[in-house]
């Protein structure tokens, strides 16, 4: 199953290299990651998708808690929660090609936020299936990049991962 | 206000924090601190051969005293060379301090002279690691290193050190750092109450229980604690390879350790047991075997420090995540309190059982060597037994020596048997022989190794005779990789690929170079007072050769992907 693993850990040299390096060491997967310092310039917020059964997830929770650099934890996926992702596409956006990604755009509530004559760059913003429906709504365009930053999350209501 | 350069603040640190010995070599980059261990006193450098034998003295030192083992090595192949000693420690959680020189900073990832970046190639194999990027920092970085290597679950801690944080010209303020506090490390304390009260339960209702004591009593000093428990219970007992000695060997609760190539009655009361009570071991595939067919009948218990350990191999009814000592001491005081009591003969069928499992192979399934004839390895073991009266700190390599020297030599007190379990690092045994002689001059350490095994840290003869570590090595010569051997013959028809030792040196005129004693033993009549003489020479290191069976197996062997009772017993017979 899919779990969001979001944690808190210094903000140090190193740090990013004793988590990453623990799911490759111990055959963890890792769909996707990301990492930015949160208001507190001393914390980082890395959060990783992952998949394993039970036993696996609970592994990978315990290991990264054994790490000094990890501070807290939390695996959204066990409450409820809100993921999003953003994606930065560019499109050629030729002919009759060039209103119908305008369109699709519009009906997936993307902006378009860069032009060229020949070319649209897409932000979509929102749930993983969701960006990757709007690719597969792209089938019949020709994709000339695409970047997505990986989720990122938070629990729903009061829960909170801070200090 | 005391200002110090940042190579006397390390010097000074180790010494305010109570370290007497460092093992390490110099180089380049450490250079600055080896000046500054030259000009104080307190802190005593022992010149090793190979930074892999620094490791291993620290390690062996710190087994047998429970205190941090610390080493020092220059950059690059020093760093590197020190790292299978680092896993040691790490697959064993032993405390260990590694200081590491370090190309200066403006240097670093311009692939400099003798630069590796040591903390990415021990990152896997370190409980933490620290890079100094200011001077002013090595008081505090060196405490949190001790702080963390000798709390929680052990294990070893690397602090990279670029030359120019220690430059004797720029000094900083040095104050010995009393409180560490780090927000994102808290050692584990207690266990919890209401879960100890469940393992509490069981342990009352149990009718074929069995207590399994491993590494974690040792290190975290509870073997007292889970004797006290034991003897409550009259549970039978058993240890993990990494446990022996936690509880005394010749007790008669004792059924010995369990494993691959553990005792048959301990392996026999595992698979039939219906509790299994675990403290402070972590199921290893070499303990538990095929973990699918692992304790079929068994609720599992299992107390651990490190809350990873616990339901990674094998699944467990009662969790405790707390300290040994914590949680032997509240299960002692919830037994004494519990309105329901022990009836004294509830376990009688089940000890009658474990008795008939014991009396069936006699402890003993070698048939010893007449006069004459080819020694086998067991016996000379027993015989350093004898002549130690089972007091003395023993010392394995890896192999089989290292399972005749756990099966035959009884053990009853911790931090006497000191092997490398984890890891399996052969040439761990003369340098972690020598850190405890070091120590402990006044008693007895014996390094029980295979002639494979000794030349992958020879060179440290030379150390014995420039410091006087007058360690006692029983060399089990048998001419080959003898456990490589043993699975050849069992899995490859024989085919005996790479594991037959040619040329071997004449180790009694090798170990006489070095200015040591040795013997060459050859006939079973002679060892007994060969083993004798050794031990009388109580100054002198002393290598006795002894021409073992080449064709001996270690018995009783698990069979792979078998339970824990599926044994062979010897070359032709089967559980």
């Amino acid at each position: 199953m899919r779990h969001i693993i979001s944690i808190l850990m210094e903000n140090e040299a190193g740090a990013l290299s004793r988590v990453v390096g623990l799911f490759s060491q111990r055959n963890f997967n890792i769909e996707t990651l990301n990492v930015a310092p949160t208001d507190d310039p001393t914390l980082s917020r890395l959060t990783v998708t992952t998949t394993g059964d039970e036993r696996v997830i609970e592994q990978i929770t315990k290991q990264l808690n054994k790490l000094i650099d990890v501070v807290k934890l939390v695996d959204l996926t066990e409450g409820q929660h809100i993921e999003r992702e953003l994606m930065l596409v560019k499109v050629k956006a030729v002919g009759a090609q060039r209103a119908e990604v305008k369109r699709t755009t519009e009906i997936f509530r993307g902006q378009i936020i860069d032009v060229t004559p020949s070319i649209y760059t897409v932000q979509l913003a929102g749930h993983a299936s969701k960006l990757d429906a709007f690719i597969q709504a792209l089938g019949g365009s020709t994709l000339l990049e695409v970047a997505r930053t990986g989720v990122s999350g938070v629990a729903r209501g009061e829960k909170v991962l801070s200090l | 206000m005391e200002l110090l350069s940042g190579a006397d603040m390390i010097t000074r640190f180790l010494a305010d924090e109570g370290v007497e010995y460092i093992y390490g070599y110099p180089g380049g980059a450490a250079l600055h601190i080896y000046d500054a261990i030259h000009r104080q006193d307190k802190v005593n450098h022992i010149l090793v051969r190979h930074e892999q034998a620094a490791t291993h003295m620290a390690d062996g030192y710190a087994r047998a005293t429970g205190k941090p083992g610390v080493v020092l090595v220059t950059s690059g192949p020093g760093a590197t060379n020190a790292v299978t000693g680092i896993a040691t420690a790490f697959m064993d959680s032993i405390p260990m301090v590694v200081l590491c020189g370090q190309v200066a900073s403006h240097l670093i990832g311009e692939d400099a002279f003798q630069e590796t970046d040591i903390i990415g190639v021990t990152r896997p194999i370190v409980k933490h690691s620290f890079s100094i990027e200011d001077p002013s920092e090595i008081p505090m970085i060196l405490r949190k290193a001790f702080y963390i290597a000798t709390t929680g679950r052990p294990g070893p801690v690397v602090v990279d050190i670029p030359k120019d944080m220690t430059a004797p010209t720029e000094k900083y303020e040095y104050v010995f750092p009393k409180k560490v506090k780090m927000r994102s490390y808290t050692p584990v304390g207690r266990g919890h109450t209401g879960q100890i009260k469940k393992a509490v339960d069981l342990i009352l209702k149990a009718k074929r229980p069995i207590l399994y004591g491993g590494g974690g009593l040792v290190l975290g000093g509870a073997s007292e604690l889970f004797t006290q428990l034991a003897k409550k219970l009259n549970f039978p007992v058993t240890t993990s390879l990494m446990g022996i000695g936690a509880y005394p060997q010749t007790d008669r609760q004792s059924v010995g350790w369990l494993g691959m190539h553990g005792s048959f009655e301990a392996n026999q009361a595992m698979h039939h047991s219906d509790l299994v009570v675990c403290i402070g071991a972590r199921f290893d595939d070499r303990a538990t075997n095929n973990v699918s067919k692992f304790c079929p009948t068994a609720r599992i218990v299992h107390v651990d420090i490190d809350p990873s350990s616990i339901g990674k191999t094998i699944r467990v009814d009662v969790p405790i995540v707390g300290t040994a000592t914590s949680v032997l001491e509240e299960m002692l005081a919830l037994l004494d309190e519990s309105k329901t009591q022990l009836k004294a003969d509830a376990l009688v069928d089940w000890w009658k059982q474990i008795d008939a499992w014991s009396a069936s192979r006699a402890g003993r399934i070698y048939e010893p060597a007449e006069p004459g004839e080819t020694m086998k390895p067991q016996q000379v073991v027993e015989a350093v037994w004898k002549a130690t009266q089972g007091k003395a700190y023993v010392v394995t390599d890896v192999g089989q020596h290292q399972m005749f020297a756990a099966q035959y030599y009884k053990f009853d007190k911790p931090n006497h048997w000191i092997t490398s379990g984890g890891l399996g690092t052969m040439g761990f045994g003369f340098p972690a022989a020598m850190g405890i002689k070091l120590n402990k001059p006044d008693e007895e350490v014996v390094l029980i190794t295979g002639e494979g095994s000794f030349q992958m840290m020879m060179q440290e003869l030379s150390t014995c005779s420039q410091f006087g570590i007058p360690v006692k090595i029983i060399n089990l010569n048998n001419q080959s990789l003898g456990m490589v051997r043993q699975w050849q013959d069992l899995n490859y028809q024989a085919r005996h690929a790479q594991s037959y030792m040619q040329s071997l040196p004449d180790f009694k005129m090798l170990v006489e170079s070095y200015g040591h004693v040795a013997m060459k033993v050859e006939k079973a009549e002679d060892l007994d007072a060969a083993i004798e003489k050794t031990f009388a020479m109580k100054d002198k290191l002393v290598f006795l050769d002894v021409y073992v069976d080449p064709h001996e197996h270690v018995y009783p062997m698990q069979v792979p992907q078998g339970s824990m009772n599926d044994m062979l017993l010897s070359k032709t017979e089967r559980t």
